[in-house]
């Protein structure tokens, strides 16, 4: 079924490739109300997405992510980026709302026409990428974004975190909180492109920045090798050398920064566009986009079952239910049914 | 089973005073009353207030001032707003207000003044009848 492209969505659409804030953020807020409109237009905003380079931020509550990021946009505003902030923060389970403070720490670059942050509650998806999420980095991306930085608390638990969707993955660390035993715990180790030691005018930056190149000597980026079947051949015994690797590898880099201080931002910033050149470069890029993609479409696919379902007639489900209680049919006789029913739109 | 809509909602403090306990606690109080809280910090500009109210597309700006300067910086927040297309944005305000300058608050587009005294119930009770998600 091809939906019909309204006059809304046309105008919201391009209002947005204008780069229209007040457009973009109410299409955002539309998107995560499930607002009809909202998700036809979200149709015709995704075509025009995929060229921003996309950066994830994780990292343990109080690492320093939203300071970094605050540092970060003023850097790559100096380096004429446009950019984009999307940070995500808990939804209390008990009452369903949300404090978001990562704002607080960026609001210096707010009235900067090129900079557009916006903070998201996770509504329920723990800590994980909600679509909303995910779909707000397309609207910024279509907007002209040339940069965009995702936040998110933790790594590597949810079912859907930002290093499934990201780019780049920054993991932030902070010396002297039992990282090191941490970060194997959340398979941090996995997920990072770059390590971030921040806060690192305390005590113990430098022992942890020993310990984690120590456990990245053991051990290769998951990604990489469940992905790639040309892995075999580096041979287990070959000793790991950093200085010269293949070039189609990328060994986790580990910075040091003191946010508040403002200090290694520029070489973090750098790094960060180091990465997306070896990206580009070792064409792994396009690997990482298809695989967004395939997870987007696995997503995209649950919620119009979801939303196909509640469709459904409730006298056909009842009938249904029927034939099941009385063990007339089987529920995935029942299950491809209900599939297979056309609902109107 | 359509997901319940949030109202979303700017907490911010112009200007110089830094006292920001007050605001804090209603943050606090509106998040656990359901609501989706953006918090700002305090020492904001006008400009500031208005472009991260429309950044973030809430339906409430929720405004303290300690200092006394509450009627240039709540006026300036509503005119900014509504000179950008979103005069839609209900503004409250509270903190050290003298009673005799609520009228013309309310004439400069200000829904509502919480003067000191009023209990964090008050608030959330005025906010769930008078703002609906937009
Ligand atoms: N000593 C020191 N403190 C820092 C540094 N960077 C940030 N902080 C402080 O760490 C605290 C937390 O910083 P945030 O940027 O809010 O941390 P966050 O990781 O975004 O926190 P959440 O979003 O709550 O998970 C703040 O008080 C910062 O001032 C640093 O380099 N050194
Ligand atoms: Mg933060």
């Amino acid at each position: 079924m091809t939906a019909e492209i309204t006059n809304t969505t046309m105008n919201i659409l391009n209002q947005v490739l204008n780069g229209d804030v007040r457009a973009a953020a109410k299409l955002i807020r539309g998107i995560e109300d499930d607002i009809p409109e909202a998700t036809a237009a979200m149709g015709e905003i995704y075509l025009h997405s995929g060229r921003a380079h996309i950066v994830g931020i994780t990292g343990a509550p109080g690492a320093g992510k939203s300071t970094l990021l605050g540092c970060l946009i003023g850097e790559f505003r100096k380096r004429s980026k446009k950019v984009g902030v999307v940070a995500i923060d808990p939804t209390s389970q008990l009452s369903g709302g949300a404090l978001l403070g990562d704002r607080i720490r960026m609001q210096k670059y707010c009235t900067d026409k090129d900079v557009f942050i916006r903070s998201l509650a996770s509504r329920g998806w723990k800590g994980g990428l909600s679509r909303a999420a995910i779909n707000t980095v397309h609207v910024m991306d279509a907007m002209g974004k040339d940069i965009i930085f995702v936040e998110t608390i933790g790594a590597g638990q949810a079912e859907v975190d930002i290093s499934h969707v990201a780019d780049t993955s920054l993991v932030v660390l902070v010396p002297g909180m039992g990282d090191d035993i941490q970060m194997m715990k959340a398979g941090i180790m996995e997920v990072a492109d770059i390590f971030v030691i921040n806060k690192a005018d305390r005590e113990g930056a430098d022992g942890l920045r020993i310990s984690l190149e120590t456990m990245l000597d053991g051990s290769p980026r998951q990604h990489e090798i469940s992905h790639h079947s040309g892995i075999n051949d580096v041979s287990p015994e070959t000793p790991p050398d950093p200085g010269a690797h293949r070039p189609d590898e990328w060994r986790p880099s580990i910075l040091l920064t003191e946010a508040i201080n403002n200090k290694g931002i520029r070489e973090l910033a750098d790094e960060i566009e180091r990465h997306r050149e070896f990206l580009t470069s070792s064409g792994k890029l396009a690997e990482r986009r298809r695989e967004r993609a395939k997870l987007e479409l696995t997503m995209a696919v649950e919620t119009t079952l979801r939303s196909h379902l509640q469709k459904t007639d409730e006298c056909y489900l009842d009938t249904l239910i029927d034939d099941l209680v009385q063990r007339k049919t089987d529920l995935n006789t029942a299950a491809l049914k209900v599939i297979k029913l056309p609902t109107e739109l | 089973m359509t997901p319940e809509r949030k109202v979303r909602i700017l907490i911010a403090k112009p200007g110089l005073d830094g006292h920001d306990r007050g605001v804090k606690i209603v943050a606090r109080g509106y998040r656990d009353a359901g609501f989706e809280v953006i918090y700002t910090g305090v020492h904001q500009t006008p400009e500031q207030i208005a472009d991260a109210a429309i950044q973030e597309s809430v339906d409430l700006v929720g405004l303290s001032c300690l200092s006394g300067a509450h009627l240039h910086l709540f006026s300036e927040v509503a005119r900014l707003l509504k000179e950008q297309g979103a005069g839609d944005v209900t503004i409250i305000g509270g903190g050290i207000i003298p009673r005799e300058d609520i009228p013309r608050l309310k004439e400069a587009g200000i829904k509502e003044v919480f003067l000191p005294g009023t209990t964090l119930e008050e608030i959330v009770n005025w906010t769930k009848e008078n703002v609906s998600p937009k």
